[in-house]
């Protein structure tokens, strides 16, 4: 387990080093999508159309924001469940998407394409939201405004804090970790 | 007869959703502080300690302690000699989540219908109402803002009585077990045995909502509880599920009388971010 702080976008060389288990700070710009619009971006992409926002070499998170008061760039902004996301995401990794934010597994299809295309799958702490939304300096939306939360918005984060939960060569912390610590029942 | 205004109604609803989406209860709250203390993961310790800090965050400033304010679920219980007046009942009850949600600064996360056009209702109505008429003049309000990361881990089985107790422990333990990482652990587990079908559910959701640490006053039910939690413990799954001994905070267990041929169990899943309030009228 190794700790880095990282400037985004996500280069090469940060993408062979990265391994499950890292502690990472993120710094630069990312981009928000989730169900809605991850349907309506796969929906262009069927349709041989270009997407609002060019995703190659960008971090996705996936987040449906809270709105800001008063003061406040953004809302509590934690992490959603990334699996309602798996069915859309290699299309993504096949066109250059080089980071991911979310919480929890993914599929065996998403794997296979994170280690085809070089991707990293990086995990905020679900529920830590309002700890999050510090880091979140400024949002912009980048599309789709009539989905409210679940628009495509663009972030600028300084040290926004992750863990790295699956790297580009197959390791998957939510495999490794739990072995360490699963006991014999009682 | 006791006459209340429904805009009372509104206002305690409206005040109930702000304390619960801005203040963890004291029983959550110190169980994660106390898992910091036994969990053996260090990079688990790390997450329980991002949790306490951020329960304090969301406290100190009024912000969501969850961007997932969750779709508000309210329990009633009614006093049989209560009179509202000046209003619909119900109306009054989504008019008081209404105006939470927009002036809370929550999250607006209700689609008006769930197969073919998802179309946000932007105010976060309607509320999941469970109205109970109860001897008194009293009105009790219990909320529950429930994300939906856990609500989608919960699951609902109909075993046999030859299933026993071995059956029901084997189906909560498989629950947690599936859900993982996914509904945010450390979760609270709700548990309804018994019943009917949605009897079960019922009780599964009020059971998150009991306190963390209680236990059921009846002996073989909290026995029940220790030895699931234990065993749902030793899953390894973790903080944030990323390993760790702190999987779940509290298995909440209640029951009600069933069929002869029957035996339903519903397990509902709340995570760390469990949020509810309780106020009396």
């Amino acid at each position: 387990m190794a700790t880095y702080q990282l400037q985004l976008p996500l280069t090469e060389n940060d993408i062979r080093t990265l391994r499950a288990g890292d502690m990472v700070t993120l710094t630069g710009e990312i981009y928000t999508a989730r169900d809605a619009a991850h349907k309506r971006l796969i929906a262009l992409l069927e349709e041989g159309k270009e997407l609002p926002v060019d995703l190659a070499g960008q971090t996705l998170y996936y987040v449906g924001p809270a709105p800001a008061s008063p003061g406040h760039a953004v809302g509590s902004a934690g992490p959603t469940t990334s699996y309602r996301m798996d069915p859309y995401t290699p299309r993504l990794l096949e066109l250059g998407l080089k980071g991911m934010i979310g919480k929890g597994k993914r599929s065996d299809e998403v794997r296979t394409a994170m280690q085809q295309y070089g991707a990293v799958y990086f995990g905020a702490v679900g529920g830590a939201a309002a700890l999050i939304s510090r880091s979140i300096k400024k949002m912009e939306v980048m599309a789709y405004p009539d989905l409210g939360p679940e628009a495509i918005h663009r972030f600028t984060v300084e040290n926004f804090p992750v863990i790295v939960l699956m790297d580009a060569f197959g390791g998957n912390i939510y495999e490794e970790g739990p072995k360490l610590y699963k006991r014999e029942m009682l | 007869m006791r006459q209340i205004p429904v805009s009372q109604l509104t206002e305690k609803i409206k005040q109930l959703i702000f304390t619960a989406s801005y203040e963890i209860g004291p029983d959550v709250e110190k169980a994660v502080q106390d898992a910091m203390k036994t969990e053996a993961s260090e990079i688990g310790r790390s997450v329980l300690c991002q949790l306490c800090e951020n329960y304090q965050i969301a406290r100190e400033e009024r912000i969501a302690i969850c961007q997932d304010t969750g779709m508000a679920v309210i329990f009633i219980d009614v006093g049989q000699d209560v009179h509202f007046t000046e209003g619909n009942f119900e109306d009054a009850v989504h008019e008081g989540v209404r105006q939470a949600y927009a002036e809370g600064y929550l999250r607006k996360s209700v689609v008006k219908e769930p197969i073919f056009d998802r179309k946000n209702t932007t105010d976060n109505t309607p509320a999941v109402i469970h109205t109970r008429l109860v001897p008194g003049d009293q009105v009790h309000i219990l909320i529950t803002c429930k994300g939906f990361g856990s609500e989608n881990m919960s699951a609902l089985k109909m075993l046999v009585p030859a299933d026993g107790v071995e059956g029901v422990k084997k189906f909560i333990v498989e629950t947690a077990k599936k859900a993982g990482p996914n509904p945010c652990p450390p979760m609270i587990i709700g548990v309804g045995v018994g019943g009917t079908m949605e009897q079960a559910a019922l009780i599964a959701k009020r059971m998150t909502a009991r306190a963390v640490g209680s236990r059921n006053a009846h002996p073989q039910y909290a026995r029940l509880e220790e030895e699931v939690l234990s065993a749902i413990n030793c899953l390894g799954i973790g903080p944030a599920g990323i390993g760790g001994t702190t999987t779940a905070l509290a298995v909440n267990i209640d029951f009600a009388p069933t069929h002869i041929a029957g035996l339903p169990v519903a397990v509902n899943i709340c995570c760390h971010a469990a949020r509810h309030a309780e106020g009396t009228l």
